[in-house]
């Protein structure tokens, strides 16, 4: 059995390397976690645990803190109180084991579309052979080959987005920390990358931090939904989707997954409301 | 009322275009008219000239002011006079630039820099640098020294605030992005934030080197026997405008070519825009 508290895990040498049964187990845990800027309260005392290979959404009104909660999780920002855990270890192929895919893409605008899958792997210590295949896999895995020579400039935002999840899958995440990725694309496009993201998801053997505000999104990809409250973002309901991935492509599974977002809905509207009325801070 | 009635009918079925109305507001400049109304200009300043219209002493014809330029080149005088400038602007330049990019680079990237460097370069840049030439002579003597001391100042300050914008402007978000994927600090400078902020870079290398320029020929009249500036200060002193033109003439042509030089570097390093 895994361990809990003693045992969290941090970049550096661990006593337990998360190895059960032939499989690892990196868990990722958001510990009573608060934030505020300045006089303004963030977030409240959010606390869950993502398991391995598990893809958790995070859902709630604009403004809520989704996307500072993720940037905690993700060691981009140190929260006032409370910590984001580490519990086992990643697959010791993985080069940066929470890896984050942005919703603005984040491509270097200089660079070509090969260059900024390479970008994550300069630093690290593989041969340049070994990175040319890593490279190479991740972009034939998103579809890219044919594109590698050109400049973000010269895409579409779907591809864009599609360079952001090579140059993720470059480095073999554990666990992908996804801010919004869609929601600067248009709907069509939104529809072709949910499903790539169905597809990568799939198999389980990579988890994910959801951050949407598209309950759909949400209903279609996770595992679990954390609903937040309006700001200070605090855990209104932690909501299990009842059913596999892969069922939830089926026709028959429609009707359910629409009640489930009305039941989200139902439960964020009135503060989704009094988010949108409230007065901006300067 | 029947009139009215027809008309009335024809209005409910005739079509009419919607009047088109987005016309203007995108300057484009046409490739060869920039050069037709200079070639314009200066044969009308000729023909005055050439018709005696106005008195050469005051504005020689640009012919007399070719003659010139030629008779300076034959005797070779002008190159003289070209390479102690070029050896100022350069040296001065690169000395003010290397100092002005280290210094916009720490207040860019450092706390502490920042809030010393920008201080200093507050109350340090207004200061028109030549003013600062008697007080370099009486520390570095009467060569070379101050003319280049003075330029490499001019262009220090403005490199700086060039260099350090630029370095701000840097979106915040592929900083985030290299630290998601825990790329060392050089790495993020050389990869992040050196090309990040290039385009501000070269912008300022633009407005420096006319600051050079203007720099070297002041120093230049202040005191120095070699030298467009000097050149052109005697000329005047003599009365001899179609020098003091050919002088001007020569300037010109070298702001020209350094914007040139500066364009070819942005096609080349900012083909990504």
């Amino acid at each position: 059995m895994r361990n809990c508290a003693s045992e969290v895990w941090s970049f550096g040498p661990s006593r337990n390397d998360g190895v059960e049964d032939g499989r690892h187990h990196m868990d990722l845990i958001a510990n009573h976690i608060t934030h505020r800027f300045g006089e303004l309260a963030v977030l409240d005392d959010v606390s869950f645990t993502v398991s391995a290979g598990e893809v958790v959404a995070i859902v709630g009104p604009s403004g809520c803190g989704k996307s500072t909660l993720l940037s905690i999780l993700g060691g981009l920002l140190l929260p006032s109180s409370g910590a984001a855990e580490l519990r086992g270890a990643p697959p010791s192929d993985s080069l940066n084991p929470l890896t984050f895919v942005f919703q603005d893409f984040a491509l270097l605008p200089w660079a070509t579309v090969e260059e900024n899958v390479e970008f994550a792997l300069l630093h690290t210590q593989l041969s340049s052979a070994q990175r040319r295949a890593q490279v190479d896999d991740a972009l034939r895995r998103t579809g890219l080959t044919d594109f590698r020579s050109t400049y973000p400039k010269q895409l579409s935002g779907g591809m864009r987005q599609r360079v952001g999840i090579s140059r993720a899958l470059a480095v073999r995440p554990a666990i992908l920390l996804m801010d919004e990725p869609l929601s600067a694309l248009d709907s069509q496009t939104r529809e072709l990358l949910m499903e790539d993201f169905v597809g990568l998801l799939a198999d389980g053997g990579m988890g994910a931090v959801y951050v949407t505000h598209n309950l759909e999104e949400a209903a279609r990809l996770a595992d679990r939904i954390v609903v937040l409250s309006r700001r200070p973002g605090r855990i209104r309901e932690v909501v299990t989707v009842p059913m596999t991935r892969a069922e939830r492509g089926e026709a028959a599974a429609r009707e359910e997954l629409l009640a489930l977002q009305n039941q989200i809905w139902s439960l964020i509207r009135n503060e989704a409301i009094d988010a949108e009325r409230e007065v901006q801070h300067a | 009322m029947l009139d009215r009635a027809v008309s009335e009918t024809t209005k409910d079925t005739a079509t009419r275009p919607v009047r088109f109305r987005g016309a203007g507001f995108v300057p484009a400049s046409s490739r060869f008219g920039g050069w037709v109304a200079l070639a314009l200009v200066i044969a009308l300043w000729q023909i005055a000239g050439s018709a005696r219209l106005v008195n050469p002493l005051f504005l020689p014809p640009p012919s007399a002011i070719a003659r010139a330029i030629y008779e300076l080149a034959a005797s070779g005088a002008l190159w003289q006079h070209i390479s102690a400038s070029l050896l100022r602007i350069g040296v001065g330049w690169l000395l003010g630039t290397a100092a002005g990019v280290a210094v916009g680079f720490a207040i860019g990237l450092s706390r502490l820099a920042r809030s010393v460097g920008i201080t200093f370069i507050s109350a340090l840049f207004p200061i028109p640098k030549i003013a600062l030439l008697p007080l370099l002579i009486l520390w570095l003597g009467i060569g070379e020294e101050p003319k280049i001391a003075t330029i490499a100042l001019g262009v220090f300050f403005s490199t700086a605030i060039s260099v350090y914008s630029g370095v701000d402007a840097v979106p915040r978000n592929l900083i985030r992005m290299a630290q998601s994927f825990n790329v060392p600090f050089a790495t993020i400078v050389r990869k992040v934030i050196w090309p990040g902020a290039l385009p501000s870079i070269l912008a300022g290398f633009r407005i420096t080197a006319s600051v050079a320029l203007l720099l070297v020929v002041s120093a230049e009249m202040i005191g120095a026997q070699f030298g467009i500036g000097a050149f052109v200060l005697q000329a005047g002193n003599l009365m001899q405008t179609d020098q003091l033109l050919a002088g001007v003439v020569i300037l010109s042509v070298f702001g020209l070519a350094v914007g040139r030089v500066i364009n070819w570097l942005e096609t080349r390093l900012l083909h990504w825009r």
